[in-house]
Parts: C-alpha cells; sequence; structure tokens
C-alpha cells in the first residue's frame, strides 16, 4: 500500500518540522512524539521515510553498508556493489524481543550445520535509517535503555550466545507515546533530541480537511500519491539542500550565550540541552536555507529541544511548554 | 408509532454487513459480551469471509512465520511456516478473550492493521470496568458493538450489499461538517473514529445500492460508529432525557426508501446527535451521566502482566520446548545435544561430518526473573473531619510519592473514602499525569466509613498480589471513623467494623503505613496502626514535604519485605 504523502498530512507542523529536522541532521538523537491516539504520529513518521532520497549500499547487506565505510563489514558488505535502496524504516513492534531487536545467533543456520553464525536484528536493518516505536513508553525498560544507549554510540555490540559481534547501527530513533498511559523516566527522555506534542485537531474545518484527504487517499493511493508527489519533491530538495548546507553552518557566540542562558532559566539540567539546542537550531537555520543560525532560530526550535528536559515539579501546575514560552519572553523580549 | 425495543444485535449485523462489504476499510469489529446473539454472528461472518482463530498464547513465529522448530528438527531441515497474520490475508483474524490479549500481540497486529490487508474480529469478554482490549487495537477497528444485553440469536443473517463501496460518491462537505460536529458534542477526538464514520455513511448508501449517502445512512454510521465511542453526553436542550431512551429512529439498512422524511430541516448534526445519543449503550450512559469519563480505553498494554516466560533477568535453562512465549535456549540445547552425536549418527547410520542431529528431548528453553512489581496503594480520608486542613496537605504528599513512583517505575493507586463510600479513584498505574489529575479533583467532605476505605484498599492490594506484585498500603486518615460497613452512621459500630477490615489486611501481610492526619492526633490512629501491624506517623504539623520524607522513611523496610 502506497503510504500516506508527508505533504498532504494537515496541520501537526510541530512534529513535521520536527522530523524534518531529525532528517537534516541525524545527531540531534531522535524524536519523541507525545501525543493522543489517532493524531497522525506514526503516518507522519512512516512518510517522512519514504519521503527521503534513496541511499547506496552494498547488495544484499544486512547492515546497509555504505561505500565510506564498506570496510569495516564482514562478508558481502564489505565487497559487494553498490545499489540504490530506500532509506531503511523499521517499524518496531511493541512485543518485539532482545533477540529481534539487537541480533541473535542465526537459528536456522546453527540447527543445520552446528554453525555459530550471526543473525541481524532491528538495529541493523535501521542502520542509516529511522527505527520508530509507538508507544514507546510502554516498552520494556530494558529494551529502551539498549535503543538509546545504540542510538548514542551508533554501534551495536552483542555479547551474548557465544556471540561477539559489533557492527555500526546508526538511525534515527522516533518514539510516540501517550504519557496518560505511562511515562517514560526522565533519563531515557533526556536521550531524545526532540520532543514534541501533538493533539487532536479541535478545529471542524480541519477535521474535514483530514477526513477529505484520507477518503481521497482511500479511494485512489496512486493518484493520490500522485498529486503530492510534486509537495513531496519540494520538502526532499529542502532537506537535501539542508544536508548539504548543514557543515557551513557555525552558530556564532552570541547564538551559543542565547542558548546557555535560555537553559540556565529554565532549569534544563545537563550539558545535553544545551548543545541540542545549539544543533537543532542549526539544523533549521539548514532547512530554511538562512545564511546563519539566529536567535530567531533558536527561540522557534527551543520547546521542541527543551521541553522534556524541565526538571519536574509535580506542585507546579504550569506545563513544560509554558515555562520555556515564558522564560523566552522574559530573555528575549 | 411503537417500534419494539431495538436489540443491539441489529445494529451489529448492520455493522457486520458493513464490514463484510469493505474489510480492509473497516478494519474489523470488537463484538463485547459473551451471547448466544454473539455467537450467531461470527457464525454468520464465518459464512461471509474466512475467518482464522488466533489462540491467545500465540508466539511471533506462528504470527508472522518462521521457522517451525519441531518440523525442522524431524526433517532434519529448516521448515518455514506462514504466519497467521498472513494466512488471513482476505479473511479476518478472530481472537478471543481479547481483553487479556498480549501487549505484544497487539503490537504486531496493530502494524499488520496499519500496513492492510488485515482484518481482525475481537471478542471481549471483560467482566471488570479496568478490563478491555488492547487500546492500540480497538480504535483502529471501525465498530465496537456490545451484544451482552441481545436477547435474540436467531435469524441472524448477512444479507448480501447492493451495491459497491466505490461506487459511493465522495460525502459532501455539509455531511462531512455534520459528522464533525457530532463527533465533537460526544467527544469523540480520536479522527480514526470520525474517518471510519465517514466510511461507514458511504457503506451504508452502498448496502442498499444508492451512490450518495443519504441522512438515514449519515445516521446510521453516526450510531454505528462514534455512539459507542461517546466520552460525553451531548449538550443538553430540553430536560435530560432517561436513559431508557426510544429506539433509533429507525433501521435505515432495509428501507430502501425515505431517507428525507425528519420532520422539515432540523439542522443536520442535531439529527445526528440524537440518533447517537439513542445509540449508547446503557453502560456507558450511567458512567457518562454521572460526569466520569469512561476509561476503559486508556488502559492499553500496561496492565497486562507478562509471563516471567521472555523477560526480566536470564536464570538457568530447562528442559522443554519453546513455545507458549517460551524461548528457546539455543546454546544449552545444543550442549545437550552434542554429548549424543556419535551415538546417534550411528544410529541414523550417518556419516561423521553430518549435522548435528537433535531431538525434541534436547530442547531447553530459557527462564527468567522477573522482579515483582511494587505496588503502593494510598487510601486517603477525604471526609469533612480530615479534609478540613489536611487534605490539601495529604494530597501534596501522594503527588510527590507519584514523583518518586515514576522515577523507581512502582505502580501508585488511589483509593479515597467519605461520605457512605470508598472508591478506587485511580487503579494501579505508573501514569503522573492522570494521578495528578485524580487527586486535584477529589472533593472533600462528609463522614469517615474507615472500614469501606480499608477494605477497598485491601482489594485493590489483593488484586495486585494475584497478579504477582508485592502491595503497600499508605493510609492516610484521622481514623476517627463514624460510618459502618454497611454505610450506617454510628461511631462503635464504625469503629468496630474499621478494626475488622484492619485485621483482615494484617492477616494477608500487607505491608501498611498509617499517617494522621488529625490536627491533634488521638489514640485512634495508634490503634488502627496496631490493628494493621503495621506502622505509625503522627504528623501533628507537617507540610507536603515532610510528610513525604516520613513515607520515604518507612518505605526501604517496606521494600525489603
Amino acid at each position: 500500500m502506497a503510504r500516506f504523502p508527508f505533504s498532504a498530512i494537515v496541520g501537526q507542523d510541530e512534529m513535521k518540522q520536527a522530523l524534518l529536522i531529525a532528517a537534516v541532521d541525524p545527531s540531534i538523537g531522535g524524536v519523541m512524539v507525545f501525543g493522543d491516539r489517532g493524531t497522525g504520529k506514526s503516518t507522519a513518521a512512516r512518510a517522512l521515510a519514504s519521503l527521503l532520497p534513496p541511499i547506496m549500499a552494498a547488495e544484499g547487506c544486512p547492515y546497509g553498508a555504505s561505500r565510506e565505510d564498506q570496510a569495516r563489514y564482514p562478508g558481502v558488505c564489505g565487497t559487494g556493489k553498490m545499489v540504490k535502496r530506500p532509506v531503511p524504516f523499521v517499524d518496531m513492534p511493541l512485543g518485539a524481543t532482545e533477540d529481534r531487536v539487537i541480533g541473535s545467533l542465526d537459528l536456522e543456520r546453527a540447527l543445520r550445520s552446528g554453525e555459530k553464525a550471526f543473525e541481524p536484528g532491528l538495529l541493523a536493518k535501521a542502520h542509516r535509517g529511522f527505527l520508530y516505536i509507538d508507544e514507546i513508553n510502554l516498552l520494556e525498560d530494558h529494551l529502551v535503555d539498549l535503543l538509546l544507549d545504540v542510538a548514542a554510540s551508533g554501534e551495536n555490540v552483542v555479547e551474548r550466545e557465544g556471540l561477539s559481534v559489533r557492527h555500526p547501527a546508526k538511525f534515527v530513533l522516533i518514539g510516540s507515546g501517550n504519557p496518560e498511559e505511562g511515562e517514560l523516566r526522565p533519563q531515557l527522555l533526556d536521550r531524545f533530541g526532540l520532543s514534541v506534542e501533538v493533539r487532536t485537531p479541535k478545529d471542524i474545518d480541519t477535521r474535514i480537511a483530514i477526513m477529505k484527504l484520507v477518503a481521497e487517499n482511500e479511494a485512489d493511493p496512486e493518484g493520490f500519491a500522485g498529486r503530492w508527489a510534486g509537495e513531496d519533491e519540494a520538502i526532499l530538495k529542502r532537506v537535501a539542500k539542508g544536508k548539504a548546507k548543514l557543515p557551513k553552518l557555525t552558530p556564532g557566540e552570541d547564538v551559543l550565550r542565547d542558548a546557555a542562558e535560555l537553559c540556565l532559566a529554565v532549569g534544563a539540567d545537563g550539558l545535553r540541552g544545551e548543545l541540542t539546542l545549539m544543533r537543532a537550531a542549526r539544523a533549521l537555520a539548514a532547512l530554511e536555507g538562512a545564511k546563519k543560525v539566529t536567535r530567531k532560530h533558536l527561540i522557534e526550535i527551543a520547546p521542541s529541544a527543551l521541553r522534556h528536559r524541565l526538571r519536574r515539579d509535580v506542585l507546579d501546575e504550569t506545563g513544560s511548554t509554558t515555562r520555556i514560552t515564558r522564560a523566552i519572553a522574559e530573555l528575549f523580549g | 408509532m411503537t417500534p419494539a425495543p431495538a436489540d443491539p444485535l441489529d445494529d451489529a449485523v448492520l455493522a457486520a454487513r458493513l464490514f463484510v462489504l469493505a474489510p480492509s476499510t473497516f478494519k474489523g469489529m470488537v463484538l463485547r459480551g459473551s451471547s448466544p446473539a454473539r455467537e450467531a454472528l461470527v457464525a454468520a461472518l464465518g459464512e461471509a469471509l474466512p475467518l482464522r482463530r488466533l489462540p491467545g498464547d500465540v508466539d511471533d513465529e506462528r504470527l508472522l512465520g518462521g521457522i517451525d522448530l519441531a518440523a525442522s528438527l524431524s526433517a532434519g531441515r529448516p521448515v518455514r511456516q506462514t504466519g497467521l497474520i498472513e494466512e488471513a490475508r482476505g479473511g479476518a483474524l478472530i481472537a478471543g478473550m481479547a481483553e487479556r490479549m498480549d501487549a505484544g500481540v497487539a503490537g504486531r497486529l496493530a502494524q499488520a492493521l496499519d500496513e492492510g490487508g488485515t482484518a481482525l474480529l475481537l471478542l471481549d469478554d471483560a467482566a471488570e470496568p479496568e478490563e478491555a482490549p488492547p487500546a492500540s487495537l480497538t480504535e483502529r477497528l471501525a465498530f465496537l458493538c456490545d451484544l451482552s444485553a441481545s436477547r435474540r440469536w436467531q435469524g441472524v443473517e448477512l444479507a448480501p450489499a447492493a451495491g459497491r463501496l466505490a461506487d459511493v460518491a465522495p460525502l459532501a462537505e455539509n455531511d462531512l461538517r455534520a459528522l464533525a460536529a457530532t463527533a465533537e458534542a460526544l467527544g469523540v477526538e480520536n479522527l480514526r473514529a470520525l474517518i471510519f464514520a465517514g466510511e461507514a455513511a458511504r457503506g451504508l448508501a452502498a448496502l442498499s445500492g444508492r451512490a450518495e449517502a443519504g441522512k438515514a445512512d449519515l445516521a446510521g454510521a453516526v450510531r454505528l460508529v462514534l455512539a459507542a465511542r461517546a466520552t460525553r453526553l451531548p449538550p443538553q436542550e430540553t430536560e435530560t432525557p432517561p436513559p431508557e431512551e426510544p429506539p433509533p429512529p429507525d433501521s435505515p439498512a432495509d428501507d430502501t426508501s425515505d431517507s428525507d422524511r425528519q420532520q422539515p430541516e432540523p439542522d443536520l448534526s442535531e439529527i445526528l446527535v440524537e440518533a447517537a445519543k439513542a445509540a449508547i449503550p446503557a453502560g456507558l450512559l450511567e458512567q457518562l451521566a454521572a460526569g466520569k469519563a469512561p476509561r476503559r480505553a486508556s488502559s492499553s498494554g500496561t496492565g497486562q502482566k507478562r509471563k516471567a516466560a521472555t523477560r526480566g533477568k536470564p536464570l538457568g535453562a530447562r528442559p522443554g520446548m519453546p513455545r507458549g512465549g517460551h524461548k528457546l535456549a539455543l546454546i544449552a540445547s545444543l550442549r545437550a545435544a552434542v554429548p549424543w552425536q556419535a551415538v546417534r549418527r550411528r544410529e541414523n547410520g550417518m556419516d561423521a561430518d553430518a549435522p548435528i542431529i537433535m531431538r525434541k528431548e534436547d530442547l531447553r528453553i530459557r527462564r527468567f526473573e522477573e522482579r515483582a512489581a511494587r505496588v503502593t496503594i494510598f487510601a486517603v480520608d477525604a471526609s469533612g473531619s480530615a479534609a478540613a486542613a489536611r487534605l490539601a496537605e495529604a494530597k501534596g504528599a501522594v503527588e510527590l510519592m507519584l514523583a518518586q513512583a515514576y522515577v523507581t517505575r512502582s505502580e501508585v493507586a488511589l483509593v479515597a473514602f467519605r461520605g457512605t463510600s470508598a472508591e478506587l479513584l485511580l487503579p494501579p498505574t505508573r501514569s503522573l499525569t492522570r494521578a495528578r489529575r485524580t487527586l486535584a479533583e477529589l472533593p472533600g467532605g462528609g463522614g469517615t466509613p474507615l472500614a469501606l476505605g480499608l477494605n477497598a484498599a485491601r482489594d485493590v492490594a489483593e488484586a495486585a498480589i494475584a497478579r504477582g506484585r508485592s502491595a503497600a498500603l499508605v493510609i492516610l486518615t484521622d481514623g476517627r471513623a463514624n460510618i459502618a460497613a454497611d454505610g450506617s452512621p454510628g461511631r462503635p459500630q464504625a469503629a468496630k467494623d474499621a478494626e475488622t477490615a484492619a485485621k483482615a489486611i494484617a492477616s494477608r501481610q500487607i505491608d501498611s503505613l498509617v499517617v494522621d492526619i488529625s490536627a491533634r492526633p488521638g489514640p485512634e490512629g495508634a490503634a488502627l496502626a496496631a490493628a494493621l501491624g503495621g506502622r505509625f506517623l503522627a504528623l501533628p504539623r507537617a507540610d507536603a514535604r515532610m510528610l513525604k520524607q516520613a513515607i520515604d522513611a518507612v518505605q526501604p523496610s517496606a521494600r525489603a519485605a
């Protein structure tokens, strides 16, 4: 089934922006989407992957080895010829076992010949692409730990069942979940680069627009995708340009100072917040094709980059977003 | 017009016909309540579509396909099996006891539903209000039908549709608007439901062979899709209608004619709201009328308890077949097989470089140790005597405890007692957001039904223990019981009942802590703690933070238990 086109998703601008920023600069560290059911979280994440340009990878390589690091992989990956393949998008189900995620002993070969071989898991499959986990807040703790660890280090190390394997696993982690159904530990939240809150659109016109688009897509998926191909193409170009521009952008002293002050003012713990804020502002500037990173970029991305890092004060009912906007208003007027 | 009370089966049959008309659009149905009507309906569905049973303990291999281990071993080469999801394409999977479905299985099914080509029938036999099929699935299925009150079972037939869904024109702007407004009035926020409603309206038109959806179709769609998902009652203009509403105007399915014989043009969305009101299931209606949003759907996968077969700290391996969620301990299995290789080769007349020969009895499965999760149950005295000064502080302390709980990932439940009743405000949860909201809404005032509160807390604790958790009680009260266990006023009886209730808790060896929240602590609190065999803390003048410190100080010893 053709995926719902990214550009045809109505509203949810913050989520779309965060996903695009993550696509421009995967080092930001993933996107966490908080929100109710049926708000288009999964649709947006899946649409993003099919929007991105195909990558070159060694033919038949389960890890998707690229030309640059081909030498690091064993077997077919080290020698295979390069072919185009779509950006991987791995939809990780809630019940996934550790074996499936990190890979395990190849059962088939072990049974057949007693041979000890590694069967790559979902992490290998997601390399150079996206790993999407719906309801990440319901995922087993030890799996979440493991995922974030791999996402941060960019490498999957397997030391079990007599196997000793390591392979690169760089991916953009996209998590989604409804905080009403269980929360993520703050330590884990902090590892996500950006977080966005999505709500069901309440506005009747928006809701009608969505119903219409979905019905159109349902009736004729191919034609529908065709009609939106132009706009998807434009977004793709923006992402590609932003990627190319990213290395040329260095935030100036003033922006760094702003970032530090803002983090201090809202009480975002740790250096990670500051770093992410800076990187995200830079990626946003690149995405917009700006000449340099400015305070405007910083302010625009601050809620996404910081809202999940504020220390929770259970007696304070004020939402994180409000606290950030308030701090921005006080600092930058 | 004297229509006989409509049987829920009528609408379920209509929904089933829509489902059969376009399984890939409507994705499936939730059929609630075990009844002959449901069996008849499932049988009728089975004639229209191939149905595959989905066993509750299905494992990944069976669901998604993989190596059939037993067959592989006896054949000496890998034998693949197709997964149930694949096998059920073009038909539907049917899952009994869906309220007990494992979160992992639900996750896989949700993914398959999103990818398309899979349809699902969930049979929901939930008896407890907090049991429900995984929300990740119910929200992806178009129809939720409650058949528990159905009195019929004969003559269930799914009449074939007169037309096709594709031949029905898209809904007009006005119709979409009316549906959206109706969803709004009913508090249905999920967009999937709204989209299903639109398709259902077109589907109803297709059933009777029309090329355009009319008013009756829209009303039908609202009844079939939106009504069961209502989270609030539509705003009332006139006096409140009694829960026993007159049945829906007519069933738009079979009469081909008059979609517009309604009175001269009331607003379309009003008609739809009326249709929905008539179709809201009675139980839900009561809940809504009591001002409580149904929380059924929100309990997704977390509430369900996993077996220690798949998660947690690994223990040793033991012999057994890797099924029913048990995982193969490969190394251990190979290790078990290796010593026998020479003998087996000889037996089978194979040469020395033959592949390893495994038998069923070599197989080992992994075992895991799952640390019992902890549930802390707060029983909060919200009576008039306690409420005055202390309730706010108690609330604050509970909030701080919640924050603590969510760092350690233990669960928290909240029982409040006041007036003549005790109520489980919050079933065990990890959700700080929910807990905080429930607390903020907790009113105070009335008598002190201490016995009822203790009994309610014990019920929660016992349920938690039954699910393999350990439970601890924190009781915030002034101990001055004045309502007996049967709800009648009177101090002596109330005190006696409270003592009995406390002893029942003590006999279950549930850890407990009594926090006296009265302004001038009397002997009652300490007596209660003694009866509970628990700890006692008097807090004449503590704020929330001090209270929390006190509770923290008690926790470690409680945790060690």
